[in-house]
């Protein structure tokens, strides 16, 4: 009995226990010495969060996809397509809210265009998003015209950016703070609506969830515009920072996302996953980055050690599938 | 001393428990050279784990088994095939994309540093082949292409390459039309007659009365009985796998019958059925008899709108015509799927998800799912079906066939549908919850004062079953549904002489 709480409380709280581990580590090595003690500064942390927001936004949605059996490929292009639309909206001399929400609906709309092809074309996820990805980074370069677009600077600029002296009462930058309100949001809807049962229903077993009634094409089609959309909102952050449109930007970043979801608990067969774990999947990542970078190590060190947690995290995920059947 | 007999494989005394459950009990089996054995019983009678151990795949706690004189413990089912034993499951395990010599020889290719000796192979597999005299069966053809029937015969013919001494057949003609069936018989005789040994499981007992020298029935686990076929009779088996008279299983109270809640009008299905036609009324419970692959699922499904309807009326209460399965739910119709493990239950979700998946509404405030209301809901349902968990919460994955079952009938209960499409409801499952369903069936037909009597369709394979709950039966044959008789009219002879059609 105690042997299966055990398992329990590691099933749950297991990717949280990752976090502390790695933080831990790190702590460890300020304590002899080898990494300075600013590594644990509330200055430092506020860098790690804001480091997260880009992936951890877009890991949202990749949630859902992922729970629900499928997977979202073109991530990185439609962040470059949402900088470029929203770069050129504030060009053009619309509103900034405007211009952030015409870069999220853009991302939205390539989203509803994978569901459509995913759902009518009956062509597996994999290659309708992979083509994707290449399809939204063109469109992205062309309405670019294959350089970067300058626009004016606006309180766009300010999401991420550190707080002023007289904004000290915000704690965080808004963009960490939208990042905790849409996860809340996420979880709240996977947890507690039937949308979010049915998401768990397709990817657990989509043809039980058939036999139920649920309309499974519709609930494919929204998460995967509802991953898009949130791809776009990343696209946001990521332009807040770069303060320009940049269609070569975030080329890769699918992966850093995909990776956050399945460290965080989420598995590619689908019908398991948590906006809890996505989010520490994505802090640990960062934590790790942050530290080996102040500790001064090559980019290549990092890589090597995500893609150890990667492995290892999964495996550890089966190990604890084999114990619990 | 006496005579021993020269047994080729002997089973004394087998036992296995899982956890609290006793799966085998000091299981006796002894099977001679050269004789085709049957292994009869219910289903968690313990005919799988028995056979499991004889594959190697479970090693028994107690009780010793031997071949052909010799000590056989295999540790796993390699080193059992290595033995001769050699198992055909219900699911075969070919790999489609390969061809028929490729599949038999897999696993023991001849090589010669590393490179494979294809004409050492080819002659092994053109001898085996020989033996069946099929025109389908030419080594080069992928597996995938060939039917059902054909890939059995790979699967015998890979047994027969490894030089086999014991084979298992385990269910071998539920997937087979008439002619296979006759084939595949006329091959087991020949097989026989070269002196291999066969275990042959099934659940029809005419099969085992026309193929099997002798039978030995399990029953909880024991076994109960070793017979010569034709020494025994065919209510005799079932008295001894059942345990008891067969009639009380099946309750029976008085029902009154209401208004039309579905009428098919010559419907057909992309394939099948190619015509059906019937009327089912509220309180009424409508058997659907028929060999595998008539058309009886094909016509649950385009009804439910899980397949598409390509002519025909179909008429739900007041509502008229196709419809998707949530227009269906909606309209008050559920289909319990005859695939539990791949279209019933999601598996690894909760029980109390698995229950409320239809029917997410008043479970919470605005429009919300409260985990603990979908517990609650799924409670009262899981204790009227007396469905053995722990908790609501658990995943369905680890129940028992039976449980599963109770858990898919409760998703119906809690939907509170009236038109209910029962798919093969019992197949797989233990008595006792066969027991259940059927009084829950009964219960539904009935009515009581807090709910109005439902209208149920029932598909089976096992007349019995249908003779005993049903109160009309109708029998479709080769995609054509004949005409709904009362149950008095029918038996299992008629019944199967319809199926068949030769009626």
């Amino acid at each position: 009995m105690s042997k299966e709480k055990t398992i329990q409380i590691l099933s749950r709280f297991g990717p949280l226990l990752g976090l502390v581990l790695v933080y831990g580590l790190f702590a460890l090595l300020v304590a002899t010495g080898h990494l300075h003690k600013s590594f644990l500064s509330f200055a430092n942390l506020e860098t790690i969060l804001r480091q997260t927001t880009i992936v951890g936004i877009a890991a949202l949605g990749m949630t859902l996809v992922i729970i629900a059996g499928g997977i979202d490929l073109s991530v990185g292009s439609i962040v470059a397509l949402s900088t470029v639309v929203i770069a050129a909206g504030l060009d053009g001399g619309v509103s900034p809210i405007l211009a952030a929400v015409m870069g999220v609906a853009a991302g939205a709309l390539c989203g509803c265009i994978s569901g459509q092809l995913i759902t009518r074309l009956r062509v597996v996820p994999f290659i309708v998003t992979l083509g994707m990805l290449l399809l939204v980074r063109g469109v992205a370069k062309g309405l670019a015209h294959e350089q970067k677009i300058d626009a004016p600077l606006t309180w766009l600029n300010e999401l991420l950016a550190t707080l002023g002296p007289d904004q000290k009462w915000m704690i965080m930058p808004p963009g960490v703070w939208m990042l905790a309100l849409l996860a809340l949001l996420m979880a709240g809807l996977l947890r507690y609506t039937r949308l979010g049962r049915h998401i768990f229903a397709i990817g657990s077993n989509e043809q039980t969830a058939r036999l139920c009634g649920v309309a499974v094409e519709r609930v494919k089609v929204t998460v995967y515009s509802l991953s898009a959309a949130f791809a776009g909102v990343a696209g946001l952050m990521q332009f807040s920072r770069l303060t320009v449109g940049d269609p070569t930007v975030a080329v890769g970043l699918e992966l850093d996302v995909i990776a956050a979801v399945v460290i965080g608990g989420g598995s590619l067969s689908g019908g398991e996953g948590s906006i809890l774990g996505t989010i520490v999947g994505a802090l640990i990542m960062s934590v790790i980055r942050a530290g080996c970078s102040q500790m001064g190590l090559p980019n290549w060190v990092q890589e090597i050690v995500t893609g150890m947690i990667i492995v290892i995290a999964v495996t550890l995920d089966r190990l604890r599938h084999r114990m619990t059947d | 001393m006496e005579l021993v007999d020269d047994f080729r494989l002997e089973m004394r005394g087998v036992s296995k428990r899982y956890g609290a459950t006793v799966a085998l009990d000091g299981v006796d089996l002894s099977v001679r050279a050269g004789e085709v054995h049957a292994l009869v019983g219910e289903n968690g009678a313990g005919k799988s784990t028995l056979m499991k151990v004889l594959a190697g795949a479970v090693r028994p706690d107690a009780g010793e088994v031997t071949l052909e004189g010799q000590r056989f413990s295999p540790r796993n089912p390699i080193e059992g095939r290595r033995a001769g034993v050699a198992m055909i499951y219900q699911e075969l395990s070919l790999a489609p994309h390969l061809s028929v010599e490729d599949n038999i020889l897999l696993g023991m290719e001849t090589t010669r540093a590393g490179v494979l000796r294809r004409e050492v192979s080819r002659r092994k597999v053109a001898e085996a082949l020989d033996f069946f005299q099929h025109p389908e069966l030419t080594p080069s053809v992928p597996v995938g292409r060939l039917p059902v029937s054909c890939q059995q015969l790979v699967e015998i013919a890979r047994a027969m390459v490894i030089g086999c001494k014991v084979l298992v057949l385990d269910e071998p003609t539920s997937s087979l039309a008439h002619e296979d069936v006759k084939r595949l018989f006329g091959l087991i005789e020949k097989l026989k007659d070269e002196g291999h040994s066969i275990i042959y499981i099934s659940h029809f007992i005419e099969e085992v009365q026309r193929l099997a020298d002798r039978l030995t029935v399990l029953r909880d686990g024991k076994s109960v009985g070793t017979h010569t076929v034709g020494k025994i009779s065919a209510s005799d088996i079932v008295s001894s796998m059942v345990g008891h008279s067969v009639d009380e299983l099946y309750p029976r109270s008085l029902r009154v019958s209401g208004e039309t809640l579905l009428a098919l009008d010559k419907v057909a299905g992309v394939v099948k059925p190619e015509s059906a036609s019937l009327e089912l009324k509220r309180g009424e419970v409508l058997g659907i008899a028929g060999l595998v692959g008539a058309g009886r699922s094909e016509m649950l499904r385009a009804v439910f709108g899980l397949d598409r309807v390509r002519s025909g009326e179909i008429r739900i209460g007041m509502h008229q015509g196709a419809a998707q399965p949530h227009k269906r739910l909606q309209q008050g119709m559920g289909l319990l799927s005859e695939d539990r493990k791949n279209e019933g239950l999601a598996l690894d979700m909760s029980i109390a998800d698995n229950i409320t998946l239809s029917h997410l509404e008043e479970l919470g405030p605005m429009g919300l799912v409260l985990p603990s209301r979908q517990v609650a809901a799924s409670q009262r349902w899981v204790d009227k079906l007396a469905v053995r968990c722990r908790s609501p919460k658990q995943p369905v994955q680890a129940m028992s066939g039976g449980n599963q079952q109770k858990v898919a009938i409760a998703r119906m209960l809690h939907h509170d549908v009236d038109v209910w499409l029962l798919d093969e409801p019992t197949r797989g499952i233990d008595v006792a919850s066969k027991a259940h369903i059927y009084k829950c069936i009964d219960e539904l037909a009935v009515g009581s004062s807090e709910a109005k009597p439902k209208a149920i369709l029932v598909v089976s394979s096992y007349l019995p079953e249908l003779l005993g709950i049903c109160d009309r039966i109708a029998v479709m044959c080769r995609g054509r549904l004949g005409e709904a008789k009362p149950v008095s009219e029918w038996d299992e002879h008629s019944l199967m002489m319809a199926a068949t059609g030769e009626a």
